[in-house]
């Protein structure tokens, strides 16, 4: 399992936008993707739930990436953090 | 006459006929179902003509209003083919139910769930489940869609709008949107504002279908909405409206044109702004780039410091958006005068005199270095510059310069990628400007920040309103420390511009052009404005 964790620069959090991003990059990838922020978990693949979470900009959200292609599937959820988020 | 208040979206103004945007209610029937596998394919048929529907809403949309606003029916898209949705509508199925309630109990679930989020933008987003909801609804129960039944242009009026029902809308039949709800967050507002259509949301609106066919002026300058205004305010309306109209297309005409006298004369004319967004404005504006990028919002209304990558980011998101255009990032201009207690700035007697801008940078350089760091990170994005505010003598600069390069190092170092930035200074206090021979030498540019160059100059608080005559801006000892600064800039092969609210007071345009000054930076408001009295000499 890989994770890592990142502040949300967003001024408003992850919003329906990136949050659609998200969703549609996270499903490239076999591995499952869980998003932990504000106190709540979201699959990285739902876009209702990852909405839901509520994260706002600095924020704390924390990224479990666990699968057979984790490796690369942590590396491209950092990389879309630190390009949308 | 009645009149509404409301939050507007769109400065402008439009009289007509209100047609009462009523939403077709119908009761969602709940009953049991015999055959639910069957149920279960209606609902699943429904939904790919749901997803067929939302493809052609998002090319509508793409040529309407642009890519940015045509993502919300990308959004809706994916909402619909979202797991968790489908799997309350099947849970509800599996009970027997018939699909249109289904969707109705899994709608109801989703809103509650984003309407009791204290966050106002997600609470916004209720209205996009209730519109993908509906679409699914109506597909199943046969009912065509909404539409404004109407012969001539009208002001809408309604309750409230989703984003689907606003984009549909034929925006020939429209001069306004008012809704009773909504806010100006919602994708409506921000259709409406793309579409160029005054609106106003969050009126209060109660009047429904009596408002219908009735005369109705909608203010968005003051956010009001008069329905059937006596004859005189029409009247007055209705020049105000004639007035605007005719200002609006006489500055559109000078969109893409360059900002020349007829003596052939030239002056840049560039935008302030205070936070990322403004950045479209001042596009919109046809400004030729940012003059000042205020970076205290980054510092303000909240109770720690912003980190390097989040002022970063900010950066970034200008720098991109104005492409090849300049954007001059103004440091931190802060002081005791600005409630931003995480500062723990002393009270101070004359906060004006006092601990502020550069004085504080220099004090505290790691405030100053990470936003250094930031503004030159985000550097290779764009065409950034810097200026410095407050300076009253060389050593400043000295020292800036000094942090800069030790700045600068660092990133090298670290393998961040840096480009050339200009580096400039606010002429902003009579001293700076006394000795802008000098500094002129230091630096590649000056930006005269008048409105603190006169209060110093004068010694007048322009916060003290009985003071108001005796602040004049055109007082002929400013306008030669402005002649002075300029004079000394081009003696030392710098330019040097203005920023402060002066730049766009248009009785001194001719003296400024005849000064020499290179860069007039305004409110993306008044550029085409200012571009006009250029224009005109």
């Amino acid at each position: 399992m890989k994770t890592f964790q990142f502040i949300i620069r967003d001024p408003v959090g992850i919003h329906a936008r990136p949050a659609g991003l998200l969703v549609k990059r996270a499903a490239e990838f076999q591995s499952n993707i869980t998003i932990n922020g504000n106190g709540k978990s979201a699959d990285a693949k739902k876009l209702l739930k990852l909405m839901g979470l509520g994260v706002r900009q600095g924020m704390e959200i924390s990224c479990q990436v666990e699968g057979a292609d984790e490796e690369a599937a942590c590396q491209a959820m950092k990389k879309f953090f630190e390009d949308n988020l | 006459m009645e009149k509404y208040t409301g939050k507007s979206v769109l400065k402008g103004i439009a009289i007509g006929r209100i047609y009462w945007y009523q939403k077709q209610e119908y009761q969602v029937a709940q009953t049991k179902v015999q055959d639910t596998g069957a149920e279960k394919k209606r609902f699943a048929q429904a939904v790919e003509t749901a997803q067929g529907q939302l493809s052609a809403l998002y090319e509508e949309a793409l040529v309407r209003a642009g890519e940015d606003h045509a993502m919300i029916f990308d959004i809706h898209k994916m909402m619909l083919e979202d797991d968790d949705y489908l799997d309350a509508v099947n849970h509800v199925l599996e009970e027997g139910f018939n699909a249109e309630y289904a969707v109705e109990m899994a709608q109801n679930q989703f809103a509650e769930l984003f309407a009791a989020m204290d966050d106002e933008y997600m609470r916004a987003r209720v209205a996009d489940i209730k519109d993908i909801s509906r679409r699914v609804i109506r597909i199943l129960a046969g009912i065509p869609e909404d539409g404004i039944l109407a012969d001539e242009p009208v002001i809408v009026a309604a309750d409230d709008l989703t984003p689907s029902e606003t984009v549909k809308m034929d925006k020939n039949k429209i001069l306004a949107f008012v809704t009773a709800r909504g806010s100006s967050n919602s994708h409506t507002a921000i259709l409406a504002r793309s579409m160029n259509l005054p609106a106003l949301v969050n009126t209060g609106l109660e009047a429904g279908e009596s408002l219908n066919g009735k005369i109705g002026v909608v203010d968005g300058f003051h956010g009001e909405f008069l329905v059937e205004p006596e004859p005189e305010l029409l009247d007055q309306m209705i020049h105000r409206k004639n007035q605007w109209v005719a200002d609006l297309e006489a500055l559109e005409q000078l969109k893409g044109k360059d900002n020349a006298a007829s003596d052939g004369r030239r002056i840049d004319i560039f935008a302030n702004i205070g936070k990322v967004e403004d950045a479209e404005a001042a596009l919109e504006a046809d400004a030729g780039g940012i003059g000042l990028f205020r970076s205290e919002f980054l510092y303000l209304g909240r109770d720690s410091f912003p980190t390097e990558e989040e002022q970063f980011s900010s950066y970034k998101a200008v720098l991109e958006k104005m492409g090849d255009k300049k954007v001059i990032i103004r440091t931190l201009d802060i002081g005791a005068d600005k409630k931003v207690d995480y500062f723990c700035l002393e009270e101070e007697e004359n906060p004006a005199l006092g601990y502020r801008a550069i004085r504080i940078c220099l004090d505290r350089p790691e405030i100053f270095i990470t936003q250094l760091r930031a503004i030159f990170r985000a550097s290779v994005y764009g065409r950034a510059a810097i200026m410095f505010p407050m300076i009253v003598s060389v050593n400043e600069i000295r020292r800036i310069k000094e942090i800069v390069g030790q700045v600068k190092k660092a990133l090298s170092q670290e393998g961040y990628p840096i480009k050339e930035v200009e580096l400039g200074i606010m002429i902003e206090t009579p001293a700076a400007a006394l000795i802008s021979d000098r500094l002129a030498r230091e630096v590649d540019f000056f930006s005269i920040g008048t409105n603190d160059l006169t209060q110093y100059t004068l010694a007048v608080d322009r916060q003290n309103q009985k003071l108001e005559s005796t602040c004049d801006t055109h007082h002929p000892a400013i306008l030669k420390l402005i002649q002075m600064t300029v004079e000394n800039a081009h003696r030392a092969g710098i330019w040097a511009g203005i920023c402060g609210e002066l730049a766009a007071d248009t009785d001194l345009t001719e003296t400024f052009l005849s000064m020499g000054v290179d860069e007039l930076s305004v409110s993306p408001s008044s550029v085409l404005k200012v571009r006009k009295a250029v224009r005109d000499l």
